[in-house]
């Protein structure tokens, strides 16, 4: 290798695997790149990208179908030991021995990469000080909580100084606490010891801090550069816009997302609407979309460049949101009925000695979406299950479609539909059989389970015949969704609908809960990505399974004392962190 | 890579099987606590023998001859003869599933004794063969010995010419069926624990991912199954120990062979085991599928088809070619051998060498199946 200054050099990168129903798919489809010595470098991608594909050929354990790849100018297909033995890889899920403990993990993996008793004294100091984890280094790995795993692993990775430090999504599905620790912990390290990463991710804000992002989409690099180049193709497009005083953010996102012609993109935050328009969008009909509301210019960002990006590559394959009216008529109920749906006071859960969650209370009013939004850990699901009905409660009232959850579980399960977390639909079964399943578990029968099934199939825009299992992410959740929707419910509860989905999945899904909501459904949906908690009408913030923050987004923005334009990201850190200030000091006084 | 690379990565490969080992008590139960179980069941549970057999004897003379045979079925304690009053009576009792065998001494008896050509008539309750076969062979025995005795006392004057075979059976002086089951009871618990426990072992670890994170470090394959077939090599040592001195003390099986071959066949045996339950695990990538599989290829043929208990001389040529590819089959020859009739160079040698070859194979192929690629 002539060039020096480069730890991972791809050329007509290209590997498939055999896809749904046996057609081979390109994971990664002739991808060129070079990732430079000292660096950090971002790929970024939706799922399905062939982020982690591409990951694993470079720590040479999966061997590429054709092209070249050399890793630190070592030919990755034909001596991969070689560039094992010199670089470190955490992949998405990093195999941590459950039964061992932190310490005997990090031993584990610091004996495997042959490092010395006195380097290591020092190392695992520093590690487990950057972790935090100092204090649990005789627990088993098992028994730490998501965030924790995934620092303990990122040490288990670092117990060496690596030639290349090679990590999948290691940020992924974690807490933005823990998420901002990592990261930290990254900076430092290329900081003070010149280290050169290669990083996927999701999260744009992590894209930022790399020196290089690659944009990957389907198997192939749709663009790269620094994040400021990137950033270059949106200037100009990228405005911001507050809708009128009575209407929330969402309603005007939905009717600005919908005009595909003139906008490219549209999301809510901080109680207004932030839009990318068409760089050729015509004035007067913008003009008329935002219906005289003034719309400010901000600055652009990279995730405005990555969302046009995608738009562009899926403009032909484009989808139209699936339509709003997804109940029958009946269903049209006034909006913001003051009468609350689901009450729920001092409701406790104990597994053990293990408080849960603790005297939780909160509403949620007909017409509402209400999101419970906390870290690994917090109660989140443990709530969720008890509101469906799932899980009984261990103290506390809980009222939902004004039945008592405690006597009548079977009768409020009849007025609610439940969206689980994993797909939980039969994945060999096609669409028309898996919905006329549930339909038929919900108690439809002859004609009236044929039209719901009909109704939900058009309006999600499924094809009947498509075997379940093997469509991709974004159909998986509208068929999931249409499943729940089978019997008409009153409140529909979704845990982490939109985990593991891309983007443009995800702006769709959120379309579709405005539009379910705009009928009259009642939404509770938990969920990790803070900035969706903007679609949110008020939302309940768990830590340690207490309720930290309760009221609309804006209130909750207040609370934290973060300014009301701040993102939902920084906002939620505030107020963990205040509580768990709050809480040291308490246990300090307890303590003398 | 140097070769204290390697050494400090076996050791600490093989702290961490150790560790995972111990502290997983559904895999401990499975590999102590189950031989002691199968041990005690196989023992006092399987037995092939009969005693207490009920014949009915069907008595149509009854002159001082007869009454001598029946007095001789009484002797045995092999069976337990009753008087039969008619044929008729006899038959329903049989039919009642009352009797294993109607033994019936026809009304000339004591004149044909005279003329030494008597007979007397047997039937025996087929519906469980290998009891009559075992009755049939008692009240043969007992018949034989009376007829000496009469022969003896009439002196060769009744011109008793008839041939008389003394029958020995060889190393299962007495046949008793806990001696040769006990011997395979070692080769049934050395497969089990062996391919079972071991065949959860690489599926674990990709179901969990955390091979993925492994394979990209200085680790190479052979340090990996090698490291995991030590632990379980020590938990083999405990379980064969146990059987033999279950098999010396508690069923007094005779061991007649060298007990240093014995442990280094075992030893042999229990490699192979453990390796083919490596294999099996990291071919299916499943836990599930691997302990299925693992049952099915190892357990259950060891169990039917490596002449544990049914003589695979006697089966058709196809599962019988099936029997001598499996090397439990191997082992179940030699350690009976070992046990029962002492050592035997030629056996000994002849079925280790194929043992030392499956060993081999199997670490070879067991290794394959880690080659650090997540292709398949």
């Amino acid at each position: 290798m002539s060039d020096s200054g480069a730890t991972v050099v791809a050329s007509a990168l290209r590997k498939v695997f055999a896809g749904p129903g046996g057609k081979p798919l390109a994971a990664v489809d002739g991808i060129s790149l070079t990732a430079r010595t000292g660096e950090l470098t971002a790929l970024v991608g939706p799922d399905g990208a062939g982020k982690t594909t591409l990951l694993r050929m470079v720590a040479g354990i999966l061997a590429p179908d054709e092209g070249e790849l050399h890793v630190l100018g070592i030919d990755a297909s034909k001596e991969p030991q070689r560039i094992q033995d010199r670089i470190s890889y955490m992949p998405q899920r990093f195999g941590l021995y459950e039964d061992l403990s932190v310490q005997e993990n990090l031993d584990l993996y610091a004996d495997l990469h042959g490092v010395s008793q006195a380097e290591r004294r020092e190392r695992f100091g520093r590690l487990l000080a950057m972790t935090d984890l100092a204090r649990f280094v005789d627990r088993p790995a098992g028994k730490l909580s998501g965030g924790m795993k995934q620092k303990l692993g990122l040490a288990c990775t670092l117990v060496r100084s690596p030639d290349l430090l090679v990590l999948d999504e290691p940020s992924v599905g974690v807490d933005p606490l823990s998420r901002r620790d990592l990261w930290k912990i990254l900076q430092q390290l290329v900081d003070e010891e010149h280290l050169s990463v290669i990083v996927s991710t999701a999260y744009m804000d992590e894209a930022e801090r790399c020196a290089q992002v690659f944009v990957m989409h389907q198997g192939k690099v749709l663009a790269d550069g620094t994040p400021d180049a990137l950033r270059q193709r949106a200037k100009g497009l990228t405005c911001v816009v507050a809708p009128p005083e009575d209407t929330p953010a969402r309603d005007l996102q939905a009717r600005l997302i919908d005009a595909t012609d003139a906008i490219i993109d549209a999301v809510p935050s901080g109680g207004s609407v932030r839009y990318i328009r068409q760089p050729d969008a015509d004035s007067e009909q913008l003009a008329r979309l935002l219906g005289g509301l003034q719309p400010k210019d901000r600055p652009e960002e990279l995730e405005d460049a990555f969302m046009m990006l995608l738009r562009q590559h899926h403009a032909e394959e484009e989808t139209k949101t699936p339509a709003p009216d997804v109940l029958s008529d009946k269903k049209t109920a006034a909006r913001h009925d003051e009468k609350p749906v689901i009450v729920v006071r001092d409701l406790v859960r104990k597994f053990g000695d293990f408080t849960a969650v603790a005297s939780t209370s909160f509403d949620v009013r007909r017409g509402e979406i209400f999101g419970l939004l906390g870290p690994n850990g917090a109660g989140k699901t443990t709530t969720f299950r008890m509101l469906c009905g799932l899980l009984p409660a261990s103290g506390g009232h809980l009222e939902v479609a004004g039945v008592d959850l405690r006597t009548a579980r079977a009768k409020a399960r009849a007025r609610i539909g439940y969206v689980s977390q994993k797909f939980a639909l039969y994945g060999n079964l096609s669409v028309r059989e898996n919905l006329q399943f549930f339909g038929g578990a919900y108690g439809l029968r002859g004609r009236a389970l044929h039209a719901r099934v009909d109704a939900v199939q058009t309006q999600f825009q499924l094809q009947p015949d498509a075997i379940s299992g093997d469509m991709p992410g974004g159909y998986k959740q509208r068929l999931a969704m249409a499943a729940s929707l089978l019997h008409e419910p009153d409140i529909l509860f979704l845990d982490e609908p939109t985990s593991g989905i891309d983007p443009l999945a995800r702006r769709s899904f959120w379309r579709t809960i405005t539009a379910l909501v705009q009928g009259g459904v009642t939404a509770v949906v938990t969920t990790h990505f803070m900035e969706e908690a903007e679609y949110c009408d008020r939302i309940a913030i768990q830590d340690a399974g207490r309720v930290l923050a309760l009221g609309t987004p804006r209130e909750v923005r207040e609370q934290a004392g973060t300014g009301h334009d701040a993102d939902m990201n920084s906002a939620f850190i505030a107020i963990v962190e205040q509580a768990r200030a709050k809480g040291h000091e308490a246990g300090a006084e307890k303590a003398a | 890579m140097s070769r204290s690379g390697f050494m400090q990565r076996m050791v600490a490969l093989t702290r961490k099987e150790v560790r995972q080992m111990l502290r997983d008590r559904s895999n401990l139960a499975v590999g102590l606590l189950l031989p002691i179980a199968l041990i005690l069941l196989f023992g006092y549970g399987l037995s092939l023998d009969v005693e207490h057999s009920p014949v009915a004897v069907v008595m149509d003379d009854t002159s001082p001859a007869a009454r001598e045979v029946f007095a001789a079925f009484q002797g045995t304690p092999y069976i337990d003869p009753t008087w039969a009053p008619d044929m008729q009576q006899a038959q329903r009792r049989m039919l009642a599933g009352e009797l294993d065998a109607i033994v019936r001494i026809p009304s000339d008896f004591s004149q044909h004794v005279a003329n030494g050509d008597a007979k007397v008539q047997l039937l025996l309750n087929g519906v469980d063969s290998t009891t009559a076969t075992s009755v049939e062979g008692y009240v043969g025995g007992a018949l034989a010995t009376q007829a000496l005795k009469m022969a003896d006392r009439a002196g060769g004057k009744a011109g008793g010419g008839g041939v008389v075979v003394q029958q020995r059976m060889w190393f299962n002086e007495a046949g008793i069926s806990t001696w040769y089951l006990v011997p395979g009871l070692l080769v049934l618990i050395m497969t089990l624990t062996g391919a079972f426990l071991t065949s959860l072992l690489i599926a674990r670890e990709w179901e969990r991912g955390t091979l993925e994170s492994l394979f990209v470090t200085p680790v190479r394959p052979l340090e990996l199954v090698l490291s995991k077939l030590i632990p379980y090599v020590v938990i083999g040592l405990i379980d064969m120990t146990l059987c033999l001195i279950a098999a010396r003390w508690l069923f007094e099986v005779p061991i007649r062979g060298s007990l240093t071959v014995i442990v280094l066949a075992s030893f042999l045996y229990l490699v192979v085991s453990l390796s083919m339950g490596l294999f099996i695990s990291g071919v299916t990538r499943n836990q599930f599928q691997a302990s299925q599989m693992a049952l099915l290829t190892s357990f259950m043929p060891a169990m039917m088809l490596s002449g544990f208990v049914f003589d695979l001389r006697n089966v058709p040529a196809v599962i019988r070619g099936i029997g001598e590819v499996l090397p439990a089959t191997h082992f179940m020859n030699l350690i009976k051998t070992l046990f029962l009739a002492g050592d035997n160079a030629a056996i000994v040698l002849r079925e280790c060498g194929i043992l030392a070859l499956y060993a081999t194979v199997l670490i070879v192929a067991a290794r394959r199946t880690l080659r650090k690629t997540l292709d398949r």
